[in-house]
């Protein structure tokens, strides 16, 4: 009996009218959780009831704490019939348990049904009263944060990154049930509304347990999804990066015993001290900072696949206690002392064999998904990203009724899960298909020579019974001396960490071998340090690294592709798509490379590619931010080349494409400010021949070998390995080579230029920060948008279909600037585009993104307070973290050698992986930079330039908030929000960012996760589709605003809407919609407040010793 | 290929106030278009015309969800679908509550029902002003008639707390409300010459002078309905023209102190019976209700009309009719002095409002 939950209900307003002979309403209401059921008096004749109710107390496991949502309806009583419900709100208690976070629910909420909408809203006080349990074996795990943000929460320190947690749950699909066919709609929608709402706190708790037993106490990055699949079930699925989070506060030490933060609720930790039962092999115990380091024997000597492991020293008692858990498989277990490393994940890739992972998972355990050295995080703080491979990703296509049909599939049996079971099996079906893509990315991540992968996200698309899954993420090597196994893997490469690179430009170094490279590409010195070998273009997937030196500002690119496809069924299908994939990323990839070159950058952040399967077409949306790296080389201009040389005629042509081309080029130039540094030049000569050299040899390299086939693009046809070869032999040219030889390619330039550049004023990037822009001001606005485009015409060829799809989303744009204009000086961040194809014929772009205003005057500058609107306090303290974890390391470069051999089997891994299943051929490996290959592209080798200006520039990290106290703010900030809490509404800002610029955030209250199903039979009544779109959307959003209200917040950071699943039926006059939406709730103070509240450090300080 | 849905919903409401205008104003989506693209919105940001409509759409759409809440804007401030900022509150609502002054000036005096509702076609034709925006104004007249017509207290403050409004607004509706109760007549071919303006601050003196709440301020209906006391009390002021010696000795009061002071003192002289005779007459006949109604029509044509046909000035006007009130006072036989008051104190003010061309 661990909690006891007391609700109270208190007040009624604006209630929809139910008799319509008195033009009032007799409203009461009912509170439920889990099975029990209070019901407050009548209060009657009414449109504003004040019910004031007693406390209606449930008593419950906190297990159930974490499942369920309060679930409160107001109904009309009626003497002579049925009471009518007027709506309901469902209310996740998780954040009331936190220790930290709000410590009541209180507020109005909007009473909201799924056929009508809001209708009137309801006050409502809620409390948690928790229990200390000490029960090991307890299925909660009450207590661990979650957060949507993608970086150390402001505020907080990573003590430790334990790394990867996923999990998902599956369900039958209210929808689908066949007592769908009797019950009305809104039963239908609630019936699943609620399954949602529980499904997700039941895989929040799973989560949570996992990262209990890692030693965690946070999910941070936590990213959840919905997959409808239809008929074959509904399951939620979501990933993360556990941590141990510490609370950095002004008077505080950080030096206090790790073991505070997460003390409250560690009940599974019954060695709260530093020494704790040692696991893994033979490990000594390790009780303080300097830990001995053992150079683990696992790595290639493939250790008893259940070994019950604990990667995490601390905080955790061995995992076989845990009996209701699956135990989960171990594989090098490299455990260090305590403190003595994050990211103890990357300690053990690497070494368990494809083998005894099938193996682990054939025999229905659940793999341990911290065997994947993978980071939900798309930004660090500073020195923890040593180098960057480039974008991995792998796609796989199945069919989601095969699930249904064991005999068919693979060796594995399935099941739906019972939803009562609390011991019911994972869903191991999905399990193994995403466990399959996972390896697949972690053994491209090796062939680049990167033992870990950052910004890493999953998702799927499903039309009818093909399911695409799509992984990616970027290989990464993070710092050595963090994580001192780690970086065994890439043999051969030590010599790099011996000397630390500069920051600016560290994280451009190529971290795979440059004598045998993964895939061909054009290999210069940085032009920064010129130590080290940078690639010519750089893609990744996560924040552009706050201290990277750039030239300009950045841009949003974004490569748009329709390719039709012959309507099948099953299998056919199945086949006829993942045929088509690997032509669409290579074109995708194209289009991106020729629109960063046409803006003359070479680099891009925040990569996202999206493919969406529709009966008759696939859509391909990939959009990222460019920017100019000065570390890397400029990047060359693009050629035309014609093939018919004789034809006048042509020529010309091509010379009016080449000019308008380089007219662009020299635009694109001004627009973005990309004025590359050439402080010093270097003899050509000198540095060139080195090039030119290096160039050659690995121009003469050979393609990897059969065993990495795993890693080769897919479609190894013809016309790609024509194409390689043609553009090979262009090696030498000085640009980018596009032939002109038939209409396919005229197009395609022409859609290279029709990208307008954003209007004066206007900047746009899809990630957290814009690059070159630094200096927001406050105003901020975010915005959804969608849009549906019906194609008329059945038989439009791939390029009318392009092109359509291509203006759809520059239209899109073309709107945000028209109707913000009133902001600029303003920026478009996070800019995030969802395509899907809901039917036939239709095609739909959902956009999120906020607006931020800026002052125009300062952009040039990289003003010296930086760190404090992008990560205002972490900036010192999660330095601490590394360096603090690192002080007891001192040598442990002797292992170097024993784990290098796992690199051949894991990538034998994935072939044989692909005999296993239906998805097999689907396309599964499309390393972006193996991507390379298949294009010729060679430095500018005149300009080499390099920039010792911003290498020095000062990186000072404000002290700003350290000293200031907190504790004032705070208060003074719950008296300000009391004070409008009454009469008016509270302003509650969202934003899709983890932060608010000119503010600072003082406190996370908890995650915010919903799902809303809306509904309409009167369709046209509404307004036709977009009026009932655009009047749900507003409501999800009010109902966002209430619930961070209720909680004591004024924001939500990291905010964004996972999906918008539209079904009309116009001809019914039908329509219904899904939205989840998730993100965090925060309380911020601005920055000015907090500078009359600061003592003695302030900004001013911090200004004046800026940047040099 | 179209363009099945398009919507674009911001945390905060997006509004522009030309558009938030041009949808008051009763414009179509495509009309609305037109005169923005005709404004030069195509010149902002390389918009084109599928960019600026699609704006209209979304803008027009949130006003349409944001009307429903307009109709009782105390609800606005606290609801929670739309995020507004407390300005732009007050703009929706002012701007909501806003009318035309031609269109309000034919509607004044008249009865806020369905009847007059019917009729709004013609109001629209003859106005200028859209059907739509005549309806909007229309009903909004009727819905503040609606609420304060049963709350006690002063009917200015009472429409500014139910509704909002600025002051200068909440005055207006006051004297619409007024004129709408008591029926007076605005509509005559004599009357037309007078403003909105020039007979709401007539309504206004009314209100502040005559009304049951200018003497006893916490009665229902006692800013809408005329002080019965006192228009009974006023048929005391015929004895001002049926006795005939009060009458002359008036007159000689009033000439005495006029003489000399202006150039219309031939015609004052020899037409102050008349005037007289026609302002208390006036007063005398207000307990009729149909006389209520006539009040502006008879004070155009039993005072205003004879005055301006002998050519006197606003100043000689203004002279006149201070004299002939306080003459009055002095009259020893005269003992009503505090409803002459009363009755004057607006009449005058009225009289020197609606003495105009």
């Amino acid at each position: 009996m661990p909690g006891k939950l007391k609700a109270k209900i208190v007040a009624g307003r604006h209630l929809p009218v139910m008799d319509r002979a008195s033009d009032l309403t007799d409203a009461f209401v009912e509170v439920k959780f889990g099975n029990t059921t209070f019901k407050t008096d009548v209060f009657p004749k009414s449109l504003n009831p004040q019910w004031n109710s007693e406390w209606f107390k449930f008593e419950v496991d906190d297990e159930d704490l974490q499942d369920e949502p309060l679930q409160i309806t107001v109904l009309d009583h009626d003497t002579y019939s049925a009471n009518d419900a007027i709506g309901k709100v469902y209310i996740d208690i998780d954040p009331l348990l936190y220790s930290e976070a709000a410590s009541v629910i209180s507020g109005w909420f909007p009473i909201y049904d799924t056929i009508h909408g809001i209708r009137g809203e309801i006050n409502v006080l809620v409390k948690v009263e928790l229990f200390n349990d000490l029960n090991r074996f307890r299925q909660s795990s009450c207590g661990v944060k979650f957060f949507c943000t993608t970086s150390i929460p402001k505020g907080y320190r990573a003590a430790i990154v334990h790394g990867f947690v996923e999990e998902l749950v599956v369900n039958e699909d209210p929808e689908y049930q066949w007592i769908d066919r009797i019950r009305t709609p809104r039963a239908s929608n609630e019936a699943r509304q609620r399954l949602i709402f529980l499904m997700s706190g039941e895989l929040q708790r799973k989560i949570g347990l996992k990262v209990l037993e890692m030693g965690g106490n946070a999910v941070v990055g936590y990213l959840q999804c919905f997959d409808l699949e239809g008929e074959s079930g509904l399951v939620v699925r979501a990933i993360g990066t556990a941590c141990t989070l510490e609370k950095l506060s002004s008077g505080s030490s950080t030096h206090t015993h790790p073991n505070t933060a997460p003390a409250s609720n560690a009940c599974n930790s019954p060695s709260k001290d530093g020494k704790e039962p040692v696991f893994g092999e033979d490990l000594p115990s390790s009780s303080g900072p300097p830990t001995p380091f053992r150079a683990l024997p696992t790595s290639s000597s493939s250790p008893p696949p259940f070994s019950p492991s604990k990667p995490c020293s601390r905080q955790s008692s061995s995992s076989d206690t845990d009996l209701s858990l699956t135990p989960k498989t171990g594989m090098g277990s490299g455990s260090m002392g305590k403190d003595a490393g994050p990211l103890k994940t990357l300690l053990r890739q690497q070494t368990q064999t494809a083998l005894e992972q099938r193996g682990a998972s054939s025999s229905g355990l659940l793999l341990n998904a911290r065997e994947f050295p993978f980071f939900t995080l798309t930004s660090f703080p500073s020195g923890f990203l040593l180098h960057v491979g480039g974008v991995v990703s792998a796609r796989s296509v199945k069919l989601l009724d095969r699930i249904h049909n064991p005999a068919l599939g693979n060796t594995r049996s399935y099941k739906l899960l019972d939803w009562n079971s609390v011991t019911a099996d994972e869903p191991e079906t999905r399990d193994a298909w995403w466990e399959e893509i996972r390896q697949e990315i972690k053994s491209h991540a090796k062939a680049l020579g990167c033992h870990a992968v950052v910004g890493y996200s999953e998702n799927t698309n499903i039309c009818e019974e093909v399911c695409i899954l799509s992984a990616s993420g970027t290989a990464a090597i993070l710092n050595p001396r963090y994580m001192r196994e780690g970086c065994l893997d890439i043999a051969g490469s030590d010599h790099r960490f011996e000397d630390p690179s500069p920051s600016s430009c560290g994280f451009c170094h190529i971290p795979y071998d440059e004598l045998n490279m993964p895939f061909p590409a054009q290999l210069t010195y940085c032009f920064h340090c010129r130590r080290q070998k940078v690639p010519d273009v750089l893609f990744t997937t996560i924040d552009l690294p706050s201290d990277a030196a750039i030239a300009g500002k950045g841009c949003f690119i974004q490569a748009r592709l329709c390719r039709l496809k012959k309507k099948a069924q099953g299998e056919v299908n199945a086949t006829a798509i993942s045929n088509l994939l690997p032509f669409m990323e290579y074109e995708l990839h194209t289009q991106l490379m020729n629109k960063l070159k046409l803006r003359s950058m070479n680099a891009l952040f925040g990569l996202s590619i999206q493919i969406s399967v529709g009966e008759n077409m696939l859509l391909g949306l990939a959009s990222a931010t460019g920017v100019y790296l000065t570390a890397l080389p400029a990047p060359g201009g693009i050629q035309i080349a014609g093939k018919t040389p004789g034809d006048l005629n042509n020529e010309q042509h091509i010379m009016n494409i080449q000019k308008r081309i380089n007219d662009t080029i020299a635009k694109n130039k001004e627009l973005y400010e990309v004025n590359p540094p050439k402080l010093f030049a270097l003899d050509p000569e000198v540095f060139c021949g080195t090039n030119v050299e290096l160039t050659e040899e690995v121009v003469g390299s050979p393609i990897p070998e059969p065993r990495h086939r795993s890693r080769l693009f897919r479609s190894h046809s013809e016309s790609s390995d024509e194409l390689s070869e043609l553009d090979l032999s262009h090696g030498k040219k000085d640009a980018f080579v596009l032939e002109v030889d038939d209409t396919d390619a005229v197009e395609d330039i022409h859609s290279l230029l029709t990208d307008a550049p954003p209007p004066k004023g206007f900047h746009s990037c899809n990630t957290e920060t814009m690059p070159g822009i630094y200096n927001w001001t406050s105003a901020l606005q975010m915005f959804t948008s969608v849009r549906v485009l019906r194609l008329s015409n059945a038989n439009l060829t791939n390029q009318a279909l392009n092109k359509i799809f291509t203006d759809l989303c520059e239209n899109l744009l073309k709107s945000f600037y028209f109707k913000l204009r009133s902001m600029v000086p303003c920026c478009l961040s996070h800019l995030n585009f969802s395509v899907a194809v809901p039917e036939e014929e239709l095609i739909q772009v959902a956009v999120t993104a906020v607006a931020m205003t800026f002052d125009k005057d300062q952009t040039q500058e990289k003003p010296a307070e930086k760190p404090i609107m992008k990560g205002c306090s972490e900036g010192e303290e999660q330095l601490q973290f590394p360096l603090e974890l690192c002080a007891d390391s001192s040598s442990v470069n002797s292992q170097s050698s024993s784990r290098i051999s796992g690199v051949p089997e894991s990538s034998s891994l994935s072939t044989r992986a692909a005999s296993v299943d239906y998805g097999s051929f689907a396309d599964r490996c499309s390393t972006w930079l193996e991507l390379l290959r298949l294009k010729a592209h060679t430095i500018r080798r005149g300009s080499v330039k390099t920039s010792r200006r911003t290498q020095s520039l000062a990186h000072s990290v404000s002290s700003l908030e350290h000293s200031s106290p907190i504790t004032e703010g705070r208060s003074r900030l719950l008296r300000s929000s009391r004070s409008f809490g009454g009469s008016s509404v509270s302003v509650v800002k969202m934003t899709p960012l983890s932060f608010l610029p000119g503010t600072r955030i003082v406190k996370y209250l908890g995650i915010i996760n919903m799902f809303f199903i809306r509904e309409t039979t009167s369709l046209r009544e509404e307004g036709g589709v977009s009026g009932f779109l655009h009047s749900f959307v507003a409501e999800v959003f009010a109902m966002v605003r209430a619930h961070v209200a209720a909680l004591g917040g004024n924001a939500v950071v990291s905010y964004s809407m996972k999906d918008c699943v539209l079904m009309e039926n116009p001809n019914k006059n039908q329509c219904q919609c899904l939205i989840n939406v998730s993100g965090d709730a925060v309380i911020y103070i601005r920055e000015t407040d907090l500078e009359a509240i600061a003592s003695t450090v302030g900004l001013s300080s911090t200004n004046s010793d800026g940047a040099t | 290929m179209a363009v099945e849905l398009d919507v674009f919903v911001g945390n905060t409401i997006i509004m522009s106030e030309e558009v938030y205008q041009l949808w008051l104003d009763g414009y179509t989506v495509n009309d609305a278009v037109k005169v923005r693209m005709d404004g030069g919105a195509l010149d902002e940001f390389e918009a084109n015309a599928d960019v600026v409509q699609s704006d209209t759409m979304d803008q027009y759409r949130t006003f349409q969800m944001c009307e429903r809440l307009l109709h009782s804007p105390t609800k606005l401030a606290n609801q929670l679908l739309f995020q507004i900022p407390p300005h732009r509150q007050a703009t929706l609502i002012e701007r909501y509550y806003a009318f035309d002054d031609g269109f309000v000036r034919e509607v004044l005096g008249k009865k806020l029902s369905k009847g007059t509702k019917k009729d709004l076609d013609d109001i629209s034709a003859k106005t200028g002003v859209m059907l739509k925006s005549c309806r909007r104004q229309f009903d909004n007249f009727k819905r503040v008639f609606k609420v304060v017509e049963e709350l006690k207290g002063p009917l200015v403050e009472n429409i500014r707390q139910h509704f909002l409004l600025s002051d200068k607004l909440a005055r207006d509706y006051a004297a619409i409300v007024f004129f709408a109760n008591n029926r007076f007549e605005t509509g005559k071919r004599k009357l037309q010459y007078l403003t909105f303006q020039d007979l709401a601050f007539c309504a206004g003196q009314l209100i502040n002078n005559w009304t049951v709440g200018a003497v006893d301020n916490m009665v229902e209906d006692m800013d809408v309905d005329l002080d019965k006391e006192f228009l009974q009390e006023l048929k005391e002021l015929k004895v001002l023209i049926t006795d005939k010696d009060l009458l002359d000795q008036h007159k000689s009061l009033v000439c005495t102190a006029l003489r000399g002071k202006t150039k219309a003192f031939n015609e004052m002289e020899a037409n102050f019976k008349n005037l007289s005779r026609g302002l208390v007459n006036i007063a005398t006949k207000l307990t009729n209700t149909k006389d209520v109604r006539d009040f502006f029509i008879d004070l155009v044509e039993k005072f205003i009309e004879p005055c301006r046909s002998d050519r006197w000035t606003a100043a000689d006007m203004k002279l006149y009719l201070t004299h002939y009130t306080n003459s009055a006072h002095i009259l020893d036989t005269f003992k009503h002095q505090v409803v002459w008051d009363r009755y004057m104190g607006v009449i005058k003010s009225c009289i020197f409002k609606m003495y105009h061309d």
